[in-house]
């Protein structure tokens, strides 16, 4: 072992920790559960945690049919912020991010929650506008937020270019110092290991094909392995939720879209923070291990191929470049797509249904990993108690019928 | 990018369209007699198949007009294009 001195660069990936050895269990499906919860992506996952911890509930089954953390969970870009305009949307991610300040500690396992901030910019003076009526907003409900002009963002992240002969000139962000990103896989795996210590059943490879009723209630699920039967039964299968409670003749407004990301090459630090523009389209941070991670929007036709169109990357890349002149040089390494489900107020989809038993979860486009932990606790709590829990109760299904959308678009919508 | 057959100009790049939805969704015929489900329906809830799907388009840097396509969510492929008074064509 070498003895490093404080000049020396830090190697990249020196700060992960080692590769980890099995950390769940995986057990044959019993015949029955109190819960059953189909999908094991993060929400699933954090959900069988938090009816564990807080619940004391632990004959609970996750059942997925490809690998534990392989859909969204596996794919997405791991922003995570609270600055959304709506109270209702702030409340739910703002308790998410206050989960995710504690995580690692709970489930005593690395996640990699770095709190380096992230930059919204404002290109024109209806953006500016928007932006400081967002900070406003933020700030009467408790989450940190400021204004900063375009020197500011210069101070916070010095590689963005903010000279004023740009096509779409920097004319400041908003700035919430809380944000961050987090090691998608270990959230994931922390979670599973967590669970699968205190009993609970992760069964990987088995779809979902339908459930089993009694009246009002749904008694069990179908799996192309067989059925089981279940107490209660809890949908955190994201962009495949609709093909499900088609089968219960529930039919949920959500649309799928592609959506993809993509990494540069392993460079030196030189991007403290996450900045995202709404406007030119692309956000950027830099991963632990020292990729440049970068998204855009939706493709805006439906589709389920895990892929997207490459004009969409074209764009995304004119922006960044523009924005940021030194990653002129930096080669794309690998870009990839995930399936996010949409829906028309740009807002997800949970609470009750008309089973009373059987509980929804989904709509969370492109936005929903910040809000692991959170949904996970107010699902968990929802479904232990029969009641939605208060932080999710604005977004029950009931609101594309009564009109009380939660309408997140244009403010939060297009990027994460 | 993939090309799109423009019944009227022919195929051209994919970034001359704009997407516009699922097709054939009618205006209600009795839009005073609908309750505020059915308005709910009409207005926010969709088909979101993997497969076929009959689906509308505007050709916006060409001819601009809409026509309508019969397209594979799951491949992504138009296994069709036809005008907006014609039904969804039958694949094989
Ligand atoms: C490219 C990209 C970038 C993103 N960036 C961000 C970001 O920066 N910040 C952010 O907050 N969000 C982001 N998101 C969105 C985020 O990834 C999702 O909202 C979130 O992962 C949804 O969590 P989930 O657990 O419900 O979904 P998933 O992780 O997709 O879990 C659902 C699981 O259900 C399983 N499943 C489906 N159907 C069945 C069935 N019938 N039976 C059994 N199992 C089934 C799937 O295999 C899957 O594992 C991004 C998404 C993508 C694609
Ligand atoms: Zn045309």
């Amino acid at each position: 072992m070498s003895i490093s001195t404080p000049e020396m660069p830090r190697t990249p990936g020196a700060d992960l920790p080692e590769h980890p050895d099995f950390l769940w269990e995986n057990p044959i499906a019993k015949r029955n559960y109190d819960v059953v919860i189909v999908g094991g992506g993060g929400h699933g996952l954090a959900t069988a945690h938090y009816l564990v911890k807080n619940h004391g509930i632990t004959n609970v089954a996750v059942i997925e049919r490809g690998w534990l953390a392989g859909g969204n969970m596996a794919r997405n870009t791991t922003l995570i912020r609270s600055n959304y305009l709506w109270d209702e949307s702030t409340a739910i991610y703002e308790h998410s991010l206050k989960l995710w300040e504690g995580l690692e500690e709970d489930l005593d396992y690395p996640i990699l929650f770095s709190q380096r901030g992230v930059l919204n910019l404002a290109h024109s003076l209806q953006d500016v506008r928007d932006s400081r009526r967002r900070v406003e907003a933020n700030k009467l409900n408790g989450v940190d937020a400021e204004w900063v002009d375009a020197d500011g963002v210069k101070e916070l992240c010095p590689i963005v270019n903010t000279s004023s002969d740009i096509r779409y000139p920097v004319l400041g962000a908003t700035y919430q110092a809380r944000a961050g990103i987090a090691k998608h896989d270990y959230v994931g795996w922390g979670f599973a290991r967590r669970v699968s210590q205190a009993g609970v059943h992760l069964i990987q490879d088995t779809q979902v094909t339908g459930f089993l009723t009694d009246g009002d209630r749904v008694v069990g699920v179908r799996t192309n392995k067989g059925d089981i039967g279940a107490g209660s039964v809890a949908l955190t299968a994201a962009g495949h939720t609709s093909t499900l409670t088609e089968t219960l003749g529930i039919r949920v407004p959500i649309q799928s879209h592609p959506l993809q990301a993509l990494v540069s090459e392993l460079l030196e630090p030189v991007h403290p923070t996450i900045v995202m523009s709404n406007a030119v389209h692309v956000y950027v941070s830099q991963a632990h291990k020292g990729e440049l991670v970068m998204g855009a929007g939706v493709d805006t036709y439906n589709g389920f191929g895990q892929r997207g169109s490459f004009h969409i990357i074209e764009r995304q890349m004119a922006a960044a470049v523009e924005l940021f002149p030194i990653f002129a040089r930096a080669h794309l390494l690998r870009s990839w797509g995930g399936i996010v489900d949409v829906t028309p107020d740009a807002s997800p989809i949970v609470g009750l249904t008309p089973y009373e038993n059987l509980y929804l979860n989904c709509g969370w486009g492109t936005g929903g990993f910040k809000a692991t932990p959170g949904l996970g606790h107010v699902l968990a709590h929802t479904i232990a108690t029969g009641t939605p829990h208060e932080l999710i109760a604005p977004f029950n299904l009931d609101r594309f019928v009564n009109g009380r959308l939660v309408d997140e678009h244009g403010a939060a919508a297009v990027a994460h | 990018m993939q090309l799109i057959e423009c019944p009227r100009c022919g195929p051209r790049e994919e970034i001359d369209f704009t997407y516009g939805g699922q097709a054939h969704i009618a205006y209600p015929e009795k839009p005073a007699e609908l309750s505020d489900e059915a308005w709910a329906h009409y207005i926010f809830f969709r088909d979101n198949p993997q497969g076929p799907f009959a689906e509308r388009w505007v050709h916006s840097a060409g001819c601009r007009r809409w026509f309508n396509a019969l397209r594979d969510t799951g491949t992504y492929k138009f296994l069709a294009v036809y005008e907006l008074n014609e039904k969804a064509p039958v694949i094989p």
